[in-house]
């Protein structure tokens, strides 16, 4: 599984602001923590205000905060604001799709994306805080 | 102990006498598992092994779940270790810590045996109950469940 920087910077932020929904932070708080780029992360967090993930607050000391529910969005909620998690075989174009080993290597790929599926959308941002706390 | 809202919620060993508000709690077909639950209490309830271990919650002295789990040794080449395999909250009942208090219970028995770690094995379709197991900390294991069809 790759995930593209969009998603890590999404599951990065929702989880910090997540962490504590009371606190508010800036990007630039954010991505000083993680050692991101704020240019990038700020996109991000828009996309995130927009599906009501987070909220931005205004005025002096703005910046963001959790608004969604920890406990019933998963991280694959998340990631698939930003991305598909299905694989992607590289078929080139006009190649034949009805082969047996095209058919088999398709098969293959659908078995991981249900594994990568049955983990990503089972993981609440609660039950992957509580054990991120455990790290500590 | 007291749940989130304020319902009184007790754990104990289930009795023989639990057997049909058990059935009513199980999802799914409720006439080919009569056989099949009928199994369970004489193996798990009756026989009153302490590795077999068949748990109820009760609220306000009604049983509104269950949880069964055992010790399983050396299948799969794996040394001992617990196994959750059945387990339901009434579901006007849920949502209310009565799925943790039970698994906590059942993990209290089988760390009193000595085993270290628990397993258990869940649809993948079956987001709650995957949902359930991993906010009890649970992670793939290190087992693959592999199927073949053979007809
Ligand atoms: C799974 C089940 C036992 C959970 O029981 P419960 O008493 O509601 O669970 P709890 O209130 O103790 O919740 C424990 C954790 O489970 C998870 N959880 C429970 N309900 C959830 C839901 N609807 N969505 C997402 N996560 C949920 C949460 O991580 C929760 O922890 P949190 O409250 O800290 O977030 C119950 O939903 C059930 O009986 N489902 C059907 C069972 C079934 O199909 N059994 C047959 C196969 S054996």
């Amino acid at each position: 599984m790759k995930l593209n920087k969009a998603s890590m910077f999404a599951l990065m932020a929702v989880l910090e602001l997540a962490s504590d929904p009371e606190r508010q932070l800036s990007t630039g708080e954010i991505a000083a923590k993680y050692g991101i780029s704020t240019h990038h992360l700020a996109k991000v967090m828009r996309d995130l205000v927009h599906n009501g993930l987070v909220q931005a607050v205004r005025g002096v000391g703005g910046g963001y905060r959790f608004s969604g529910n920890t406990q019933r969005t998963t991280l694959l909620d998340v990631i698939q604001l930003f991305e598909n998690m299905e694989s992607k075989l590289d078929i080139p174009q006009g190649m034949a799709t009805d082969l047996p080993i095209l058919a088999e290597l398709k098969s293959i790929a659908t078995e991981i994306d249900d594994l990568t599926k049955a983990v990503l959308d089972t993981i609440t941002l609660e039950t992957a805080l509580k054990s991120a706390r455990q790290r500590t | 102990m007291t749940s989130e809202t304020g319902k009184q919620i007790s754990i104990r060993n289930a009795v023989p006498g639990d057997m049909d508000i058990v059935i009513a709690l199980d999802v799914g077909q409720k006439e080919e598992k009569q056989a099949y639950w009928q199994g369970i209490f004489d193996h798990y309830v009756k026989r009153g092994r302490k590795d077999r271990i068949f748990l109820v919650a009760e609220v306000d002295a009604a049983v509104v779940g269950f949880i069964v789990g055992e010790v399983r040794a050396w299948e799969f080449g794996s040394p001992p270790c617990g196994w959750v395999f059945a387990l339901s909250v009434s579901p006007r009942f849920r949502e209310m810590g009565i799925g943790k208090r039970m698994f906590d219970e059942i993990c209290a028995c089988l760390k009193k045996i000595g085993v270290a770690t628990v397993r258990t094995m869940v649809d993948r379709e079956d987001r709650l109950i995957l949902s359930y197991f991993r906010g009890m900390g649970f992670r793939s294991g290190r087992y693959i469940e592999l199927e073949k069809q053979i007809v």
